[in-house]
């Protein structure tokens, strides 16, 4: 089977600005989102207590709300957790003097006034202070991701293509704790994980348009830069398309199958690709060419692979 | 002719045959098991203590259907839950308190790869349940305590040599010891430098004051030493819970991790590894009566009142005979059919105990346990950690012999005694510890984690199979090929280092599958582009093989290095999809690069001729 029996000789850089653009709108209004709807985070980043029970037949969640309001907890989210029968209760932060098994002890006493056959599946009881500390680490390692990655396509390519890399890169976060702001999902460690991949995911794509590019500056010489941009990208736009989809249908698996626990980390992923197919197609190269690279940029780095280096 | 270089063919062919080995285990599943550890933390050595167990076992029909000694600890696995907790029941009734037991899973593989050393991987905590705490280390408090212990020694050193200070201030940076002449304060420096050398003195441009600092070093040295010490303390609680694959770490400067797999009664065990307890051994004062003491709260000269198990006020004297930090262990047993604690004291606390119940045949003696709970106080809107102290004379008895080293405590339940047992044996924190987070996943959840985390991966591969069958025809089943050794090669990686599975380690494995298949899309689209500029298909396998090197090799390493990142920063569950991930991103470059390449040369590789390559 081919989806493409031709390489296709669609102008993609030529919408480039356009595309700047819609990115810079995707970028603003993902921050929209994330201030005006707020991002949903876990008790992982925000310190607190969650607890997954199981009930024995529908929950009754209001009777959950005001069985746990006397026993003294009133600032409690209740909702639904996969099913009807299983809920999942989210407090506050604890205070100094509470320790984190009294409270959990009092949790569990109140749903069985609600339930006595409840079971209690999961607690997390997460100080604000870990939670602090691992917003300020997911920050770190994304910074030190993007240097590093910087530094690498810099050096591999030239350092025009490196800062369209990292910008597109840039770019696909956004979008994926955008969609996250959006429809309220829970942000959470795994998904945390997920968007750091999405990182390196997007990098991965972007890399291989490059490095069609690399390879075809020595041979269009009398194309311009934006004729060799397009045409790696319509050579690439094949293999694009079929990684993508079989990578999204390993991703929709995971996001329809996987769970509860996996379906954040399969939306963010869901998300990121889409996103990254974008962003390495019409952000990453329109970057590079709008700073300039042309044939002179990778002529002296023109290089062989010696047939001896494959493995 | 297109022939992958023979050697490398072997190398893929030797290294696949390895990890189907190592990964083996694997396929077995696990089965509930019980493993048995010897509670004074000793290892069975022969199997005499084996043969007891299933001899018992056997009696009530409940044999397990492996039973073996493994590092030390008795495993019997079992057919199922019931069976497993009603034998765990029946060793118990038939040995009490002989042995540590815990509930596990072990894995069903048969014995000849537990002979080589082969394991499968094991499941991490969100996969087949279990508690996981953190655990701060309060290290100003354990500085704040070694300046306390110095203030008190150079009080008592200063006195013996009969120096008079004028004042000693022990501060948050140190102890400043002050002296009304400068002679006085000549001599006493050597005093002081006599008591820690390690303390850096420094003395005040009058010379009358001498200013006693830790420097950083010394600081973090001490705080270091605070936390090794709650490590091993905190290991020692867990190892007499007898939990098996419990681990405790150090997590960032001043954290400890504790996971406890499989245990599901988080109350019972915070309280057993947030409390400190000891003993101490007093005689009974005959100077008073204990219910006037109480009546007027003040205890007579030399005497210290106390309750005991019922409330009732008890006179003890001052003086303290055996003290908790002379005891060495502490073991539950039964002493005439009755629950009791066994109780054994180091050289020091045993010639006290001879010469105590020497002297003192036929009076009284009480047993004070003394149990501290750290909480944390508000105090002036600051964190202050205090020390509950509960003090309880739990048992009097008449000195009826002579002993030494080696005595009982009785008057308990079996449980109290068994808990008494596990609380003197873990010995005392060093310094103050509160849990920062604590997790618990039922083991409902974590089956059902594993159920559906392996579901997703089979309906993704197949999935990804058909797909890639259909769009490559022969070489989409090269690509399917190689894929399977790719997540066989990851998953004999995990098994070999002995990482956890964890739930984020399978959405990485599936993460690991849905990329690499990337490598082999490049390779097989090249090779399409090469025949349609109309290359021979010899000369297009090549081609595609060489070209999309180079991209395979760049698009992989950057996503190696946010895979490196992610591991360097995360903790728990995100290291293990890190691990994964990077893992995957090698085994990906290999079976990608050298497995395909082999397949191919295989099949197409000796043709001469090839009249359409189906791809």
């Amino acid at each position: 089977m081919e989806f493409f029996h031709s390489v296709p000789r669609y102008r993609f850089m030529a919408v480039r600005k356009i595309c700047y653009v819609l990115s810079a709108l995707i970028i603003v209004g993902s921050i929209a989102a994330e201030a005006i709807h707020g991002l949903n985070l876990a008790v992982d980043f925000t310190g607190g207590v969650v607890i997954e029970a199981a009930y024995t037949g529908t929950a009754d969640l209001d009777g959950t709300r005001s069985a746990l309001k006397s026993a003294g907890y009133s600032e409690v989210t209740v909702q639904n957790f996969g099913s009807s029968k299983d809920v999942l209760v989210r407090l506050p932060p604890l205070g100094e003097r509470e320790s984190p098994n009294a409270v959990t002890a009092k949790v569990e006493t109140a749903l069985q006034t609600v339930d006595p056959g409840v079971q209690i599946r999961r607690t997390e009881v997460v100080g604000p202070q870990v939670g602090r500390e691992l917003v300020v680490k997911g920050m770190q390692a994304m910074a030190i991701t993007v240097l590093l990655i910087l530094l690498y396509i810099a050096m591999r390519f030239r350092w025009k293509f490196g800062v369209g890399a990292v910008l597109a890169t840039l770019h696909d976060p956004f979008v994926v704790v955008g969609v996250f702001a959006l429809t309220g999902m829970t942000f959470d460690l795994t998904v945390l994980a997920a968007v750091l991949a999405v990182i390196g995911y997007s990098i991965n794509e972007t890399v291989v348009v490059f490095d069609r590019v690399r390879e075809l500056f020595p041979v269009m010489r009398q194309e311009t830069p934006e004729q060799v941009f397009d045409r790696a990208i319509n050579e690439t736009l094949s293999r694009t398309v079929i990684t993508k989809v079989a990578t999204l249908i390993v991703v929709v698996a995971l996001y329809l199958f996987g769970g509860e626990s996996l379906r954040g980390f399969g939306l963010a992923l869901i998300v990121g690709i889409i996103a990254v197919t974008y962003s390495s197609m019409f952000v990453a190269s329109g970057v590079a060419l709008d700073l300039g690279s042309s044939h002179r940029d990778l002529m002296p780095s023109e290089r062989k692979a010696p047939i001896d280096d494959l493995p | 002719m297109n022939r992958y270089p023979l050697w490398k063919s072997l190398l893929f062919a030797g290294v696949m045959v390895l990890a189907l080995l190592v990964a083996l285990p694997n396929l077995f599943g696990q089965a509930p098991a019980l493993q048995l550890s010897r509670k004074d933390g000793e290892l069975f050595t022969g199997t005499t203590a084996l043969n007891q167990v299933t001899a018992t076992l056997a009696r009530e029909h409940l044999d397990p259907d492996v039973a073996f000694v493994q590092a030390g600890r008795i495993i019997l696995r079992f057919k199922d839950v019931p069976t497993q907790l009603r034998a765990r029941d029946a060793i118990d009734a038939a040995a009490p308190d002989s042995y540590a037991i815990a509930t596990t899973l072990t894995s069903r593989a048969p014995q000849w790869t537990r002979t080589l050393g082969l394991k499968p991987m094991s499941l991490g905590l969100d996969l087949r349940g279990g508690i996981y705490l953190v655990y701060e280390v309060d290290v100003e408090g354990a500085v704040k305590q070694t300046l306390q212990r110095l203030d008190r020694d150079y009080r008592l050193a200063l006195r013996e040599k009969k120096l008079a200070y004028e004042s000693i201030d022990g501060g948050a940076g140190g102890v400043d010891v002050t002296f009304k002449d400068g002679a006085t304060a000549a001599a006493a420096q050597k005093v002081l430098e006599a008591v820690d050398s390690n303390v850096t003195l420094i003395g005040s441009p009058d010379g009358l004051t001498i200013h006693a600092t830790l420097s950083p070093a010394q600081v973090k040295q001490r705080q270091d030493f605070a936390i090794q010490q709650n490590i091993t303390a905190l290991g020692n609680r867990v190892n007499a819970l007898g939990v098996s694959e419990a681990s405790v770490q150090r997590q960032g400067a001043n954290r400890i991790a504790v996971q406890l797999p499989g245990v599901q009664d988080a109350s019972e065990v915070i309280r057993l590894l947030g409390k400190t307890a000891t003993l101490e051994v007093r005689l009974v004062s005959d100077a008073g009566n204990a219910m006037e003491a109480q009546a007027t709260g003040h205890a007579p000269l030399g005497t210290k009142l106390y309750k005991d198990r019922n409330g009732r006020p008890v006179l003890l004297k001052r003086d303290v005979v055996v003290t908790g930090e002379q005891l060495t262990d502490a073991t539950s047993s039964y002493q005439n059919g009755e629950p009791a604690v066994s109780v054994r004291l180091d050289a020091r606390g045993g010639d006290e105990m001879l010469r105590t119940t020497q002297e003192n045949l036929g009076k009284p003696m009480g047993i004070v346990f003394i149990e501290k709970e750290r909480q944390l106080r508000d105090q002036d809107g600051q964190k202050v950690a205090v020390d509950v102290t509960k003090e309880q004379v739990i048992s009097v008895a008449t000195i009826h012999g002579v002993f030494s080293s080696q005595f009982q405590i009785t008057g308990l339940t079996a449980r109290e005694g068994q808990e008494l047992a596990k609380l003197l044996r873990a010995g005392a924190l060093a310094a103050p510890v509160y849990i920062v987070e604590q997790r618990l996943i039922g083991p409902s959840l974590g089956q059902d984690n594993i159920d559906k985390g392996i579901r997703a991966l089979e309906i993704g591969s197949i999935a990804l199979f058909i797909f890639m069958a259909v769009y490559y025809s022969l070489f989409g089943f090269v690509a399917n090929f190689v894929l399977l050794c790719n997540v066989v090669l990851l998953a004999a990686f995990l098994s070999l280092v002995g990482a956890a599975l964890t739930l984020p380690g399978i959405a990485g494995i599936m993460l690991t599958v849905g990329m690499a298949v990337d490598a082999n899309i490049l390779i097989y689209e090249r090779i399409r582009e090469e025949l349609r500029l109309g290359v021979t298909p010899h000369a297009a396998i090549k081609a595609g093989f060489e070209k999309a090197f180079s991209a395979i090799g760049d698009a992989n390493v950057t996503t190696l290095i946010a895979g490196v990142v992610l591991w360097s920063f995360g903790t728990g569950p995100i290291k293990g999809f890190a691990v994964v991930l990077s893992v995957g991103i090698l085994t990906t470059l290999f079976t990608a690069l050298m497995g395909s390449r082999t397949v191919i040369g295989l099949f197409w590789g000796d043709k001469t001729t090839i009249k359409r390559l189906p791809v």
